[in-house]
């Protein structure tokens, strides 16, 4: 091979040539966006209920440091041991990453509304329901983001470990350049992933400007916040 | 179970062994990550234009995957492939990620009436920080602390991948044997470990701001 | 508010010890850094100190560590002190790390050394085990030498399933070059850039498969594949239990792109001397493919550990 580096060489962005870098690029966003999607549907519903109700809030208090200290590649090679190859395993793994995360910001979130706005929707005649969505939640929106970008990052840096058990993805880069000691490959891999990391931020970043209403984040209204907003960077939710 | 059980019986000097090698792996890079990232955490409430880009260079550094970093240090740090250095070092640096913004965090949170009355106090500046502002910035720090020490006893397994990852080489040897019992020894030990480090620094904080306990007792 | 503050001026003495905590922390730290905490386990310090000490190396995959083990327990029946580094990689990693001196001895394969030294694949007309071990003389790595290589074989294999050999009416490599436009290949990473892999599968038998799976290097996920299918054509070593267990088919060579593949010690000629090869030879001499079939059998379907395994096949052949 030549000494162009691995990521400046166009064949390996060459999208009809199976195992390009578009092509693990696309694979790792799709494990990234399940495993994050599954996660969200399971931790989103129980955060908010443990936030709203109080109960069980030492679940969600230590889901965070629980969850960081199962170790993924074990967790993985015991699926696939149990199950088999595929993309189950690798599945549950990832979401079993980034439950904690949202499930603290929620609940964390949830408290830290103002208790005098959820009496005064009360006050107003909502319902449980109702304040739960119309009251706490968008209150917490911004934390709630600072748990969910925290769980992107995490899996999509995570995500790599896919490849140890056969499948696609960016960790491709990272395994086979391991294997074959091409060390090019493997830092390839490393500023790809960082990069899809940040990008992936960022567009979060937009989605909760936008999300977020300006009453909350203070945006917009011409004066200062009077506080740091508790979540501004993805590694906030990790200190809850 | 009772394969875990036999596993067990037959491999524990193995199994102690890669608990030891786990962690060392995991407490040294801590040790140094934090010992760098109070000055780091400091220059970022000193100089408050560098909050910003040490947030945004943590972030970075924290989506690099770890297997990258190890596989790469040896050539920036001509150190051996196999070298425990690799590993130590490509901790530390996540330890300092973690570390360095909580520390700036906690500094800044400190209450300035209280920096004032040093200051009308005849408190030097870096009297004023060793005695005042570390110490009440410390609960801060130290749930920093506690993540990146869950954060870097998972991580190491990791280097298990490259023949150095304590109790990691469990997993790779269940794999390699599709034998669950070595993966659910290195599982649980692994998670036991992170328990038991964040144990210790929850009884060290308490150990070291008991004013904590004593405002929360008379508020 | 006023308590912070009295809590924070009072507790001079407890800031005494905090800052002696911190100045611990410091040493330690400085003591990592400095001199390696790992002393024992690196080298990494100059390595002289330690010279008398032999690093044993292995491959990521049973085998390999199997005999690796059974390397360490002869060398420290003669006394001489012995590190294991077992599970390091693939061929491409581990003979870096032998280079580089982080290892000084592991078990190699005669045939894929000589393969994976050699620019385009072992020369013309190396095909018996001593061929390949004279041709490997030439090539070896500097610093590096081999012991004499033992009668135990295990080939890389080509093999599939009884089912996809019937399907295909497959009995060698070659058949598969019309038909392997429809199958899976799988194998571990490093297989798709070696000679003894796709490289030489194209040249010497046009075979390009529809696809490259990487898997491991012989293992579970690669068995696994074959048998749900994932994979048709998978990458097996001949020693594996699996292959009968599964009921499975491996492919012939006929053109020795699999060279033959003894076993044999790479050691470091730096730490190299008369009483470590002694032993070694006296070892490879016993080593046949069956009673490393069966002691392998052992460690991959009994799930003993290989320390045990290794020990007993030891006492057995009277060299413990």
């Amino acid at each position: 091979m030549d000494d162009t580096p691995y990521l400046l060489d166009p064949s390996h962005w060459d999208w009809s040539v199976a195992g390009s870098i578009p092509h693990l690029l696309l694979a790792h966003l799709g494990y990234t966006a399940l495993s994050v999607l599954v996660g969200a549907l399971i931790a989103l519903p129980l955060g908010m209920l443990i936030g709203h109700t109080g109960r069980g809030a030492f679940l969600a208090i230590n889901a965070g440091n629980a969850g960081r200290s199962l170790p993924t590649l074990g967790l993985l090679s015991l699926l696939v041991t149990l199950m088999s190859i595929g993309f189950l395993p690798v599945l549950i793994a990832l979401v079993v990453l980034v439950v904690p995360p949202i499930l603290t910001s929620t609940y964390a979130g949830l408290r830290s509304v103002d208790p005098n706005a959820v009496d005064a929707a009360r006050g107003m005649g909502m319902s449980g329901l109702q304040v739960l969505l119309r009251v706490e939640l968008p209150m917490a929106l911004p934390v709630v983001f600072g748990g969910l970008r925290a769980g992107v990052l995490q899996v999509v840096s995570t995500a790599t470990v896919a490849a140890y058990t056969g499948l696609s993805g960016l960790g491709r880069l990272l395994v086979d350049g391991l294997a074959l000691n091409d060390y090019g490959r493997v830092v390839a891999g490393a500023v790809v992933v960082a990069a899809l990391a940040i990008a992936l931020d960022l567009l979060l970043g937009l989605v909760q400007r936008r999300v977020v209403s300006p009453g909350i984040s203070g945006r917009g209204l011409g004066r200062s916040r009077p506080a740091r907003p508790v979540a501004e960077s993805p590694l906030d939710a990790g200190v809850l | 179970m009772n394969s875990v059980l036999d596993y067990l019986r037959g491999n524990h000097a193995a199994v102690l062994d890669a608990l030891g090698q786990h962690v060392v792996l995991a407490v040294v890079p801590l040790l140094i990550g934090a010992v760098v990232a109070l000055p780091l955490g400091y220059l970022g409430v000193r100089f408050r234009w560098l909050y910003q880009p040490l947030l945004n260079v943590s972030g970075v550094v924290y989506s690099i995957p770890s297997l990258a970093v190890f596989v790469t240090l040896p050539y920036v740090l001509g150190t051996r492939i196999l070298s425990p250095v690799n590993i130590v070092v490509a901790l530390a640096i996540y330890t300092v990620a973690l570390m360095a913004r909580t520390v700036s965090d906690g500094l800044r949170a400190v209450d300035p009436a209280l920096t004032e009355a040093a200051t009308a106090m005849g408190y030097t500046r870096t009297r004023r920080l060793v005695g005042v502002e570390l110490p009440l910035a410390l609960p801060v720090v130290l749930a920093g602390l506690r993540v990146a020490a869950v954060s870097n006893i998972s991580l190491v397994s990791v280097g298990a991948l490259l023949g150095v990852g304590g109790l990691g080489a469990l997993f790779t040897r269940g794999l390699q044997l599709a034998y669950p019992a070595p993966i659910v020894v290195g599982i649980v030990l692994s998670v036991l470990l992170a328990a038991v480090a964040d144990l210790l620094i929850v009884a060290l904080q308490r150990a070291t701001t008991p004013w904590t306990r004593l405002a929360e007792r008379r508020s | 508010m006023k308590n912070r503050l009295e809590g924070t001026m009072m507790n001079r003495r407890s800031m005494l010890g905090l800052a002696l905590a911190g100045g611990a922390t410091l040493t330690a730290a400085a003591c990592g850094g400095g001199e390696d905490p790992l002393a024992q386990e690196t080298a990494d310090s100059g390595g002289a100190a330690e010279a008398s000490t032999v690093v044993i190396g292995s491959a990521n995959f049973p085998e390999s560590e199997l005999i690796a083990e059974m390397y360490a327990q002869v060398l420290e029946g003669e006394g001489v002190e012995v590190q294991r580094k077992f599970n390091i990689g693939a061929r491409e990693v581990y003979l870096k790390a032998l280079q580089d001196g982080s290892i000084d001895l592991l078990p190699e394969y005669n045939g894929a050394l000589l393969s994976a030294l050699v620019d385009g694949g072992a020369p013309e007309g190396v095909s018996t085990p001593e061929q390949v071990y004279d041709a490997l003389q030439d090539v070896l790595p500097e610093g590096t030498e081999t012991l004499q290589q033992s009668a135990a074989e295990d080939k890389d294999t080509l093999t599939v399933t009884a089912a996809t050999q019937a399907k295909y009416s497959l009995t060698s490599i070659e058949d598969l070059a019309p038909v392997a436009g429809e199958l899976v290949c799988g194998a571990g990473p490093e297989f798709q850039e070696r000679y003894q892999g796709l490289i030489g599968l194209e040249e010497q038998y046009g075979v390009t498969f529809k696809e490259f799976r990487p898997l491991d290097a012989g293992g579970p996920l690669t068995i696994g594949a074959l048998t749900d299918g994932t994979i048709q054509v998978g990458n097996v070593f001949s020693t594996d239990s699996a292959i009968e267990t599964n009921d499975l088919v491996v492919l012939q060579d006929p053109k020795n792109l699999f060279l033959a593949q003894n076993i044999l010690p790479l050691i470091r000629s730096s730490k190299n001397d008369q009483a470590i090869s002694d032993a070694l030879d006296a070892f490879s001499a016993k080593l046949t493919t069956e009673n490393l079939t069966q002691a392998l059998a052992k460690v991959q379907v009994d799930k003993q550990d290989s320390a045990s395994v290794a020990k007993e096949f030891l006492t057995a052949n009277g060299l413990a």
